[in-house]
């Protein structure tokens, strides 16, 4: 009772907005994306190069969080080992990350 | 906590490196640092590995659950790559410098490279194998793009990308292949389940694909098409690197994986070995030939000389494990240091790379042109210099190995070669030109090219050094 009555809401607000809300279709509010990004164009559209960057040192950093989560999960059957363990790894991650910072690659400008 | 301890003790050589690695990052990392300090450290840091790694070869065993072996093998080859590495950082240097591009994190690419060959000798399941091919790969690729300003090594970097990461799935899946039909990486598990397994499709297929894979890391036909213009596009000490320690990393997984793992494998693919092998020597030879640059030339004996060494690997016997370790380290000695030569002569525009460029090199600087003469007789294969004793015992192998046909077109193969080698020699001594070096060598830079060459004939001399270490490899 209470679901039909949802979806019937919905449905009538929805027909509602349709029939009495004003149209003014312009150019742009009848394209695909209303965003304004154009569905079709050409494919071979220049990218900054910072761009690369920020993705490459994303996904580095990335993977880190995806090995980091089930070691947080089991952490206490893991114990010792698992803490030692995935210590090295963040610290070699770290080193990585002093080196990106220092040389500015974190820089836009 | 103790195994911990045991684990990075016993694996001395891969544990300096790494850390000699990282170390580099941070000095990097610190704005006031310079190349020179980072390429100074890096060589120290790669010849302790290479010392740890001698003491430790006769303590055998394996380490971190399993995952590597210590010891024999992998400590051999260790330090094998560990010399070649530090060879390669110490010619750098001054060519660096010349052409523009003396960068610290030449010396990091190369430190971590290095760390990725070790992993692949010292593998003792098969995902440490790929971690380590995809490590040294990974740095390969950037090193062989270092000079980003020119096309050329643009070129390079991108077109060794493309075919590495396609032959990365070769071997990914042919691993995949060979889990699946054994139900385990481990190398110990797959040599003992290998005796009922060697006939199954499935683990037949994985093994082919992993030929494949490792096939194309050491440049042999028909998987090579990306050798001469990497080798011609890098900066020439970074072909240097990628034609010895590189090949010689990708051999340590066949070695480890064929001889040790499938002993001494079944019929079938010895004989897709073979083939390959053949190929590789009449290819490389014959093209090699027409050659005019000489990067590319070097190129193309490059992957004459993988088909030497995987003759050795499909005979498939002891004496063919201990020819191509032999051979493997003879043949970083002699290329490292022809490519040596190469980059002293070659000029700050890549330019002065043709052959003719060499004309009359003796008399301007007798000593580059006799160092290169040496290397020029070793990769002919001419006795007392180590190639000789590295094409002997190979071909012995395949003898034995009951593949004389292999022997056969070998030594007809290595008569073709000494055409183009002592073309070099005949153009350096016997014609008249103006050849010279682009700029006066560095001290560091010949030190390291005589070196190399002292050690090209004392192998040749006392080979019996080697030959002794492999004895004890497993």
């Amino acid at each position: 009772m209470m679901l039909a009555a949802a979806a019937a809401f919905a449905v009538i607000m929805a027909k509602i907005n349709e029939i009495v809300g004003p149209r003014r279709e312009t150019d742009e509010k009848v394209t695909t994306y209303e965003s304004g990004m154009e569905p079709v164009r050409t494919a071979r559209e220049r990218f900054s190069v910072k761009y690369y960057m920020v993705a490459v040192l994303f996904i580095l950093f990335d993977i880190e969080i995806v090995f980091l989560y089930p070691w947080a999960v089991s952490f206490r059957q893991l114990g010792l080992h698992g803490f030692v363990v995935m210590f090295v790894f963040m610290f070699v991650l770290l080193v990585g990350f002093v080196y990106v910072w220092r040389k500015g690659a974190l820089e836009w400008d | 906590m103790n195994t911990y301890l045991t684990d990075i003790l016993q694996s001395g050589a891969l544990m300096i490196t790494t850390i000699t690695g990282i170390v580099l990052l941070l000095v990097e990392a610190n704005r006031r640092g310079r190349p020179a300090t980072s390429f100074a450290l890096a060589i120290v840091g790669l010849l302790a590995a290479g010392m740890t790694a001698l003491i430790q070869m006769p303590a055998h065993g394996t380490g971190f659950s399993g995952m590597v072996q210590t010891g024999g093998f992998a400590s051999f080859f260790a330090a094998l790559f560990a010399v070649a590495g530090a060879m390669t950082i110490a010619l750098s240097r001054s060519y660096l410098a010349r052409i523009g591009w003396f960068r610290g994190e030449y010396a990091i690419l190369t430190v971590f490279a290095v760390v990725g060959m070790m992993l692949i000798a010292a593998s003792n399941d098969l995902i440490i194998l790929f971690l380590g091919v995809e490590l040294m790969s990974v740095c390969l690729y950037v090193l062989a793009g270092l000079a980003r300003v020119r096309d050329r090594s643009n070129e390079a970097a991108l077109k060794y990308f493309l075919l590495g990461a396609f032959a990365t799935g070769f071997l990914l899946y042919g691993i995949a292949l060979i889990y699946g039909a054994v139900g385990s990486t481990n190398f110990e598990a797959i040599s003992a389940a290998f005796p009922a397994i060697s006939a199954h499709i499935m683990f037949l297929a994985g093994a082919g694909l992993v030929v494949v894979g490792l096939s194309f890391k050491v440049s042999a036909v028909p998987f090579h098409m990306w050798a001469p213009d990497v080798y011609e596009g890098a900066p020439t000490t970074v072909s240097a690197l990628m034609s010895t320690a590189a090949k010689a990393a990708a051999f340590s997984g066949f070695l480890v994986l064929f001889v040790r793992t499938f002993h001494f494998v079944g019929a079938g693919l010895n004989t897709v070995l073979a083939v390959i092998a053949a190929a590789s020597m009449i290819l490389g030879n014959v093209v090699a030939i027409a050659q005019t640059n000489i990067k590319r030339m070097l190129a193309y004996s490059s992957i004459a000389h993988a088909g030497y060494m995987l003759a050795g690997v499909a005979a498939a016997n002891a004496i063919g494990l201990m020819g191509v370790a032999f051979y493997l380290v003879a043949y970083a000695f002699m290329n490292i240091g022809a490519f040596a030569v190469v980059s002293m002569v070659e000029d700050d525009h890549e330019q002065h790379l043709t052959l003719d460029d060499y004309a009359g090199l003796s008399k301007q600087r007798p000593l580059v042109a006799a160092l290169m003469a040496v290397f020029m007789f070793a990769l002919a294969g001419v006795p007392p210099f180590a190639g000789f004793f590295g094409k002997y015992y190979v071909f012995l192998a395949a003898v034995e190995g009951k593949m004389t046909w292999l022997a056969i077109v070998g030594v007809l193969t290595s008569l073709i070669s000494a055409y183009y080698y002592l073309r070099i020699v005949v153009l350096m001594y016997f014609r008249d030109g103006a050849a010279d070096v682009a700029a006066k060598p560095s001290v560091l830079t010949m030190v390291t090219v005589v070196l190399a060459a002292l050690l090209v004939l004392q192998l040749g001399i006392t080979p019996s050094v080697v030959v002794q270490a492999a004895q004890r490899f497993f």
